[in-house]
Protein backbone atom coordinates (compact mmCIF):
# COMPACT_ATOMS: atom_id res chain seq x y z
CA UNK A 1 0.00 0.00 0.00
CA UNK A 2 1.64 3.44 -0.84
CA UNK A 3 1.81 6.03 1.50
CA UNK A 4 -0.95 8.24 -0.10
CA UNK A 5 -3.83 5.51 0.18
CA UNK A 6 -2.41 4.76 3.73
CA UNK A 7 -2.92 8.40 4.77
CA UNK A 8 -6.14 8.11 3.52
CA UNK A 9 -7.44 4.96 5.06
CA UNK A 10 -6.02 6.34 8.37
CA UNK A 11 -8.55 9.70 7.77
CA UNK A 12 -11.57 7.59 6.34
CA UNK A 13 -11.57 5.39 9.54
CA UNK A 14 -10.58 8.65 11.57
CA UNK A 15 -14.07 9.77 10.52
CA UNK A 16 -15.38 6.98 11.88
CA UNK A 17 -15.59 4.29 8.92
CA UNK A 18 -14.29 1.27 10.93
CA UNK A 19 -15.13 -1.11 8.14
CA UNK A 20 -12.17 -0.21 6.34
CA UNK A 21 -10.04 -0.47 9.03
CA UNK A 22 -8.93 -4.04 8.37
CA UNK A 23 -7.97 -3.00 5.01
CA UNK A 24 -5.70 -0.26 6.49
CA UNK A 25 -4.06 -2.90 8.98
CA UNK A 26 -3.44 -5.80 6.65
CA UNK A 27 -0.29 -5.07 5.48
CA UNK A 28 1.36 -5.31 8.97
CA UNK A 29 -0.91 -7.87 10.52
CA UNK A 30 1.90 -10.72 10.37
CA UNK A 31 4.53 -7.89 11.83
CA UNK A 32 1.70 -7.93 14.62
CA UNK A 33 1.59 -11.21 15.39
CA UNK A 34 5.23 -11.52 15.25
CA UNK A 35 5.59 -8.71 17.95
CA UNK A 36 3.02 -10.39 20.56
CA UNK A 37 4.63 -14.40 19.99
CA UNK A 38 7.76 -12.75 20.26
CA UNK A 39 6.38 -11.84 24.17
CA UNK A 40 4.25 -14.32 24.47
CA UNK A 41 5.65 -17.28 22.62
CA UNK A 42 2.42 -18.95 22.53
CA UNK A 43 0.28 -18.93 19.67
CA UNK A 44 -3.27 -19.27 21.46
CA UNK A 45 -2.56 -16.08 23.35
CA UNK A 46 -0.39 -14.16 20.68
CA UNK A 47 -3.05 -14.35 18.03
CA UNK A 48 -5.58 -12.81 20.87
CA UNK A 49 -3.14 -10.22 22.04
CA UNK A 50 -2.93 -9.01 18.20
CA UNK A 51 -6.67 -9.01 17.72
CA UNK A 52 -7.22 -7.38 20.98
CA UNK A 53 -4.11 -4.53 19.91
CA UNK A 54 -6.24 -3.84 16.97
CA UNK A 55 -9.04 -3.27 18.46
CA UNK A 56 -7.79 -1.28 20.90
CA UNK A 57 -5.90 0.55 17.96
CA UNK A 58 -9.10 1.15 15.93
CA UNK A 59 -10.68 2.54 19.45
CA UNK A 60 -8.16 5.26 19.67
CA UNK A 61 -7.44 5.85 15.61
CA UNK A 62 -7.79 9.59 16.25
CA UNK A 63 -4.95 9.70 18.55
CA UNK A 64 -2.60 8.61 15.63
CA UNK A 65 -0.95 11.38 14.49
CA UNK A 66 0.34 12.09 10.68
CA UNK A 67 3.91 12.28 11.88
CA UNK A 68 4.09 9.25 13.05
CA UNK A 69 4.58 5.69 11.29
CA UNK A 70 1.37 3.82 11.38
CA UNK A 71 3.10 0.80 11.23
CA UNK A 72 5.38 1.41 14.82
CA UNK A 73 2.37 2.81 16.54
CA UNK A 74 0.55 -0.58 15.60
CA UNK A 75 3.64 -2.41 16.85
CA UNK A 76 3.88 -0.30 20.13
CA UNK A 77 0.37 -0.35 21.11
CA UNK A 78 0.41 -4.34 20.56
CA UNK A 79 3.70 -4.35 21.96
CA UNK A 80 2.19 -2.87 25.30
CA UNK A 81 -0.56 -5.55 25.00
CA UNK A 82 1.57 -8.08 25.02
CA UNK A 83 3.33 -6.76 28.13
CA UNK A 84 0.11 -6.82 29.68
CA UNK A 85 -0.73 -10.17 29.44
CA UNK A 86 2.42 -11.46 30.28
CA UNK A 87 2.43 -9.34 33.50
CA UNK A 88 -1.08 -10.67 33.98
CA UNK A 89 0.34 -14.14 33.43
CA UNK A 90 3.50 -14.24 35.05
CA UNK A 91 4.32 -16.28 38.59
CA UNK A 92 7.38 -15.57 39.35
CA UNK A 93 8.99 -17.84 37.27
CA UNK A 94 12.27 -18.55 35.75
CA UNK A 95 12.29 -15.36 33.49
CA UNK A 96 11.78 -13.22 36.22
CA UNK A 97 14.47 -14.11 38.16
CA UNK A 98 16.43 -14.18 34.16
CA UNK A 99 15.31 -10.60 34.36
CA UNK A 100 16.90 -9.86 37.52
CA UNK A 101 20.36 -10.77 36.25
CA UNK A 102 23.00 -8.00 36.04
CA UNK A 103 23.98 -6.54 32.76
CA UNK A 104 26.81 -5.36 32.79
CA UNK A 105 28.80 -8.89 32.60
CA UNK A 106 30.52 -8.64 29.40
CA UNK A 107 29.09 -11.75 26.87
CA UNK A 108 31.74 -13.76 25.03
CA UNK A 109 31.08 -15.18 21.78
CA UNK A 110 31.32 -19.20 22.04
CA UNK A 111 32.91 -20.20 18.78
CA UNK A 112 35.00 -17.96 16.37
CA UNK A 113 35.32 -20.30 13.59
CA UNK A 114 34.49 -18.43 10.43
CA UNK A 115 31.34 -18.73 9.66
CA UNK A 116 29.57 -19.44 6.29
CA UNK A 117 26.75 -17.32 5.39
CA UNK A 118 23.44 -18.78 5.26
CA UNK A 119 21.86 -17.42 2.05
CA UNK A 120 18.32 -15.89 2.14
CA UNK A 121 17.65 -18.46 -0.11
CA UNK A 122 17.85 -21.39 2.67
CA UNK A 123 14.63 -19.79 4.02
CA UNK A 124 12.38 -21.10 1.47
CA UNK A 125 12.59 -24.35 3.29
CA UNK A 126 10.38 -24.61 6.42
CA UNK A 127 12.92 -26.52 8.91
CA UNK A 128 15.32 -23.37 8.13
CA UNK A 129 12.94 -21.39 9.30
CA UNK A 130 12.02 -23.54 12.02
CA UNK A 131 15.81 -23.92 13.34
CA UNK A 132 15.52 -20.22 13.24
CA UNK A 133 12.73 -19.92 15.27
CA UNK A 134 13.52 -22.02 17.88
CA UNK A 135 16.95 -20.47 17.95
CA UNK A 136 15.35 -17.38 19.18
CA UNK A 137 12.44 -18.80 21.20
CA UNK A 138 15.28 -20.35 23.56
CA UNK A 139 16.91 -16.56 24.40
CA UNK A 140 15.64 -15.59 27.83
CA UNK A 141 12.49 -12.82 26.78
CA UNK A 142 14.55 -9.64 27.86
CA UNK A 143 16.82 -10.37 25.56
CA UNK A 144 14.39 -11.66 22.46
CA UNK A 145 12.05 -8.79 22.85
CA UNK A 146 14.49 -6.93 22.20
CA UNK A 147 15.77 -8.19 19.25
CA UNK A 148 12.14 -8.95 17.81
CA UNK A 149 11.40 -5.20 17.85
CA UNK A 150 14.44 -3.73 16.35
CA UNK A 151 15.33 -6.41 14.35
CA UNK A 152 12.28 -8.48 13.22
CA UNK A 153 10.14 -5.21 13.30
CA UNK A 154 12.71 -2.94 12.33
CA UNK A 155 11.91 -0.64 15.36
CA UNK A 156 14.76 1.91 15.99
CA UNK A 157 16.24 2.05 19.34
CA UNK A 158 14.42 4.62 20.95
CA UNK A 159 11.36 3.57 19.50
CA UNK A 160 12.02 -0.22 21.14
CA UNK A 161 13.19 1.38 24.23
CA UNK A 162 9.94 3.32 24.50
CA UNK A 163 7.74 0.00 23.46
CA UNK A 164 9.45 -1.55 26.42
CA UNK A 165 9.92 1.17 28.76
CA UNK A 166 12.99 0.79 29.41
CA UNK A 167 16.63 2.77 28.50
CA UNK A 168 18.07 3.19 25.73
CA UNK A 169 21.38 2.09 26.63
CA UNK A 170 19.13 -1.48 28.33
CA UNK A 171 18.47 -2.03 24.18
CA UNK A 172 21.87 -1.84 22.88
CA UNK A 173 23.19 -4.09 25.39
CA UNK A 174 20.42 -6.51 25.34
CA UNK A 175 20.45 -6.19 21.33
CA UNK A 176 23.87 -6.89 21.38
CA UNK A 177 23.55 -10.13 23.66
CA UNK A 178 20.90 -11.34 21.43
CA UNK A 179 22.66 -11.00 18.00
CA UNK A 180 26.19 -12.40 19.96
CA UNK A 181 23.88 -15.71 20.79
CA UNK A 182 21.93 -15.94 18.20
CA UNK A 183 25.13 -16.13 16.08
CA UNK A 184 26.62 -18.71 18.20
CA UNK A 185 23.71 -20.63 18.51
CA UNK A 186 23.57 -20.59 14.70
CA UNK A 187 26.50 -20.54 13.60
CA UNK A 188 27.61 -24.06 14.09
CA UNK A 189 24.48 -25.84 12.88
CA UNK A 190 25.01 -24.32 9.10
CA UNK A 191 28.41 -25.66 9.05
CA UNK A 192 27.48 -28.95 10.02
CA UNK A 193 24.34 -29.29 7.68
CA UNK A 194 21.47 -28.09 9.72
CA UNK A 195 19.98 -31.43 10.37
CA UNK A 196 21.98 -32.72 13.43
CA UNK A 197 20.60 -31.33 16.72
CA UNK A 198 22.06 -27.56 17.40
CA UNK A 199 24.24 -27.16 20.49
CA UNK A 200 21.45 -25.29 22.05
CA UNK A 201 18.55 -27.89 21.31
CA UNK A 202 20.92 -30.64 23.63
CA UNK A 203 19.81 -28.61 26.57
CA UNK A 204 23.01 -26.55 27.08
CA UNK A 205 22.89 -22.83 26.41
CA UNK A 206 26.31 -22.18 25.36
CA UNK A 207 26.07 -18.89 27.83
CA UNK B 1 47.06 1.83 11.39
CA UNK B 2 49.35 4.39 12.05
CA UNK B 3 48.03 7.22 14.26
CA UNK B 4 44.81 4.97 15.18
CA UNK B 5 44.41 4.14 18.91
CA UNK B 6 44.59 -0.01 18.87
CA UNK B 7 41.19 -1.29 19.79
CA UNK B 8 41.20 -4.92 22.09
CA UNK B 9 39.29 -7.87 20.68
CA UNK B 10 36.73 -7.22 23.84
CA UNK B 11 36.43 -3.84 23.08
CA UNK B 12 35.41 -4.37 19.38
CA UNK B 13 32.99 -7.28 20.55
CA UNK B 14 31.27 -4.97 23.35
CA UNK B 15 31.14 -2.45 20.33
CA UNK B 16 30.05 -4.65 17.48
CA UNK B 17 26.17 -3.87 17.62
CA UNK B 18 26.55 -0.29 17.77
CA UNK B 19 28.87 -0.48 14.67
CA UNK B 20 26.37 -2.53 13.11
CA UNK B 21 23.41 0.08 13.77
CA UNK B 22 26.39 3.25 12.64
CA UNK B 23 26.24 4.19 15.85
CA UNK B 24 29.86 4.97 16.68
CA UNK B 25 32.07 7.59 16.40
CA UNK B 26 34.23 7.86 12.95
CA UNK B 27 37.63 7.00 14.43
CA UNK B 28 35.58 4.09 16.66
CA UNK B 29 34.72 3.01 13.55
CA UNK B 30 37.97 3.68 11.80
CA UNK B 31 39.81 1.68 14.70
CA UNK B 32 37.08 -1.08 14.67
CA UNK B 33 37.92 -1.63 10.45
CA UNK B 34 41.34 -1.44 11.17
CA UNK B 35 40.93 -4.53 13.49
CA UNK B 36 38.65 -6.79 11.82
CA UNK B 37 41.36 -6.65 8.50
CA UNK B 38 43.99 -8.52 10.84
CA UNK B 39 41.54 -10.37 13.52
CA UNK B 40 39.71 -13.48 11.39
CA UNK B 41 37.92 -14.12 14.58
CA UNK B 42 36.52 -10.59 15.23
CA UNK B 43 35.13 -10.33 11.70
CA UNK B 44 33.80 -13.79 11.99
CA UNK B 45 31.97 -12.55 14.67
CA UNK B 46 30.49 -9.50 12.69
CA UNK B 47 29.48 -11.31 9.42
CA UNK B 48 27.61 -13.80 11.74
CA UNK B 49 25.67 -11.32 13.25
CA UNK B 50 25.01 -9.27 10.10
CA UNK B 51 23.89 -12.55 8.91
CA UNK B 52 21.72 -13.33 11.83
CA UNK B 53 20.08 -9.92 11.32
CA UNK B 54 19.62 -10.53 8.04
CA UNK B 55 17.94 -13.97 7.89
CA UNK B 56 15.31 -12.74 10.88
CA UNK B 57 14.87 -9.55 9.19
CA UNK B 58 13.48 -11.43 6.17
CA UNK B 59 9.39 -11.67 5.92
CA UNK B 60 9.31 -15.29 5.66
CA UNK B 61 10.65 -15.59 8.96
CA UNK B 62 7.21 -14.39 10.65
CA UNK B 63 5.34 -17.41 10.69
CA UNK B 64 1.75 -16.66 11.48
CA UNK B 65 -1.04 -19.42 12.38
CA UNK B 66 -3.08 -20.74 8.94
CA UNK B 67 -6.65 -18.28 9.07
CA UNK B 68 -5.18 -15.17 10.94
CA UNK B 69 -6.00 -12.82 8.77
CA UNK B 70 -9.17 -13.73 8.34
CA UNK B 71 -9.85 -14.78 11.59
CA UNK B 72 -8.74 -11.12 12.70
CA UNK B 73 -11.06 -9.37 9.71
CA UNK B 74 -14.03 -11.26 11.40
CA UNK B 75 -13.07 -10.13 14.71
CA UNK B 76 -12.88 -6.37 14.13
CA UNK B 77 -16.05 -6.79 11.97
CA UNK B 78 -17.82 -8.24 14.81
CA UNK B 79 -16.31 -5.88 17.78
CA UNK B 80 -15.78 -2.70 16.04
CA UNK B 81 -19.63 -2.31 16.30
CA UNK B 82 -19.74 -2.16 19.97
CA UNK B 83 -17.10 0.35 20.32
CA UNK B 84 -18.30 3.46 21.34
CA UNK B 85 -18.88 5.60 18.07
CA UNK B 86 -15.96 8.16 17.65
CA UNK B 87 -16.82 11.94 18.34
CA UNK B 88 -16.27 12.21 14.25
CA UNK B 89 -19.10 9.85 13.72
CA UNK B 90 -21.71 11.85 16.33
CA UNK B 91 -20.72 14.93 15.66
CA UNK B 92 -22.07 15.10 12.34
CA UNK B 93 -26.26 15.07 13.67
CA UNK B 94 -25.19 15.61 17.84
CA UNK B 95 -23.81 19.29 17.20
CA UNK B 96 -26.93 20.21 15.45
CA UNK B 97 -29.64 18.86 18.09
CA UNK B 98 -27.66 19.75 20.52
CA UNK B 99 -27.38 23.82 19.54
CA UNK B 100 -31.47 22.98 18.85
CA UNK B 101 -31.74 22.00 22.40
CA UNK B 102 -30.17 24.99 23.94
CA UNK B 103 -32.33 27.20 21.26
CA UNK B 104 -35.27 26.21 22.26
CA UNK B 105 -34.59 25.92 25.73
CA UNK B 106 -33.44 29.60 25.91
CA UNK B 107 -36.59 30.70 23.75
CA UNK B 108 -38.45 29.09 26.60
CA UNK B 109 -36.60 30.54 29.04
CA UNK B 110 -36.86 34.33 27.32
CA UNK B 111 -40.26 33.87 26.76
CA UNK B 112 -41.07 33.23 30.26
CA UNK B 113 -38.82 36.14 31.87
CA UNK B 114 -41.46 38.88 29.12
CA UNK B 115 -44.98 36.96 29.20
CA UNK B 116 -45.45 35.26 32.36
CA UNK B 117 -44.47 38.53 34.82
CA UNK B 118 -42.99 37.47 38.29
CA UNK B 119 -46.48 36.74 40.79
CA UNK B 120 -47.36 40.35 42.02
CA UNK B 121 -48.12 38.67 45.82
CA UNK B 122 -46.38 36.35 48.07
CA UNK B 123 -49.55 34.50 48.51
CA UNK B 124 -49.69 33.08 44.32
CA UNK B 125 -50.74 29.74 44.54
CA UNK B 126 -51.99 27.63 42.36
CA UNK B 127 -55.26 28.59 40.71
CA UNK B 128 -56.32 25.93 38.52
CA UNK B 129 -59.81 25.82 37.13
CA UNK B 130 -60.33 29.60 36.04
CA UNK B 131 -61.97 29.87 32.63
CA UNK B 132 -59.82 32.22 31.01
CA UNK B 133 -62.14 34.39 29.19
CA UNK B 134 -64.09 34.44 32.48
CA UNK B 135 -64.10 38.52 33.72
CA UNK B 136 -62.47 39.68 36.62
CA UNK B 137 -61.20 42.81 38.31
CA UNK B 138 -57.88 44.26 39.21
CA UNK B 139 -57.11 47.75 40.97
CA UNK B 140 -54.10 49.42 40.82
CA UNK B 141 -51.57 48.83 43.68
CA UNK B 142 -53.30 45.64 44.11
CA UNK B 143 -51.78 42.12 43.49
CA UNK B 144 -54.67 39.57 43.20
CA UNK B 145 -57.60 39.50 40.78
CA UNK B 146 -61.20 38.93 42.02
CA UNK B 147 -64.70 37.83 41.23
CA UNK B 148 -66.48 41.06 40.51
CA UNK B 149 -68.56 42.39 43.44
CA UNK B 150 -65.72 40.56 45.54
CA UNK B 151 -65.63 42.22 48.90
CA UNK B 152 -61.60 42.51 49.45
CA UNK B 153 -60.49 44.66 46.47
CA UNK B 154 -58.97 47.39 47.48
CA UNK B 155 -59.28 50.54 45.50
CA UNK B 156 -62.68 49.62 43.91
CA UNK B 157 -62.32 53.38 42.37
CA UNK B 158 -59.43 52.60 40.54
CA UNK B 159 -60.54 48.90 39.97
CA UNK B 160 -60.53 47.73 36.03
CA UNK B 161 -61.70 44.72 34.32
CA UNK B 162 -60.02 42.24 32.21
CA UNK B 163 -60.23 38.64 31.57
CA UNK B 164 -58.34 36.08 33.81
CA UNK B 165 -55.86 34.97 31.12
CA UNK B 166 -55.06 38.90 30.73
CA UNK B 167 -54.94 38.91 34.61
CA UNK B 168 -52.39 36.25 34.85
CA UNK B 169 -50.04 37.58 32.01
CA UNK B 170 -50.36 40.50 33.83
CA UNK B 171 -48.39 38.53 37.09
CA UNK B 172 -51.86 39.42 39.11
CA UNK B 173 -53.18 36.21 41.32
CA UNK B 174 -56.45 34.78 42.00
CA UNK B 175 -57.92 36.50 45.54
CA UNK B 176 -58.13 33.26 47.63
CA UNK B 177 -61.57 34.07 49.27
CA UNK B 178 -63.79 34.96 46.26
CA UNK B 179 -62.20 33.20 43.57
CA UNK B 180 -62.25 29.69 45.35
CA UNK B 181 -65.76 30.51 46.40
CA UNK B 182 -66.31 31.06 42.76
CA UNK B 183 -64.83 28.07 41.54
CA UNK B 184 -66.53 25.36 43.93
CA UNK B 185 -69.99 26.92 43.38
CA UNK B 186 -68.97 26.75 39.57
CA UNK B 187 -67.86 23.23 39.97
CA UNK B 188 -71.01 22.07 42.18
CA UNK B 189 -73.33 23.82 38.94
CA UNK B 190 -72.04 23.44 35.70
CA UNK B 191 -69.15 20.91 36.81
CA UNK B 192 -65.31 21.45 35.43
CA UNK B 193 -66.09 21.19 31.62
CA UNK B 194 -66.47 24.85 31.06
CA UNK B 195 -63.23 25.70 32.73
CA UNK B 196 -59.31 25.64 32.18
CA UNK B 197 -56.36 25.21 34.10
CA UNK B 198 -54.18 28.44 34.53
CA UNK B 199 -51.30 26.53 33.60
CA UNK B 200 -53.47 25.94 30.16
CA UNK B 201 -53.64 29.68 29.84
CA UNK B 202 -50.21 30.33 30.45
CA UNK B 203 -49.06 27.18 27.66
CA UNK B 204 -51.58 29.11 25.47
CA UNK B 205 -49.80 32.18 25.90
CA UNK B 206 -46.40 30.32 24.90
CA UNK B 207 -47.61 29.27 21.87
Amino acid sequence: MDTAREQDLIAQVQRGQHELFYELIRPYERRVYAAAIAILRNEIDAEDVAQEAMLKALANIRQFRAEAKFSTWLIQITVNEALMRRRRQRTAMTEGIDDQRDEDGDYAPRDFADWREIPSEALERKEVRQKLAKALASLDLKYREVFVLRDMEQLNIQETAEALGISVASVKIRLLRARLMLRDLLAGGWERGWFSRLPFEKGAKPW
Amino acid sequence: MVGRDPITCDQVLGEISNYLEGDVTPSVRASMDDHFHTCPRCRSVLEGARNVIRLYRDERMIDVPSGFGRRLEKRLARDARTLRPTWSSWSAWLIPVAALALFAGGLRWANSLTTAHPLQSQHAQPAKGIPPEMTVVVSVGAKEFHVPGCPFIHNKDQERTLTAREAVREGYVPCVRCMRKYLETASNTSGSSATVAIADVETDDNR
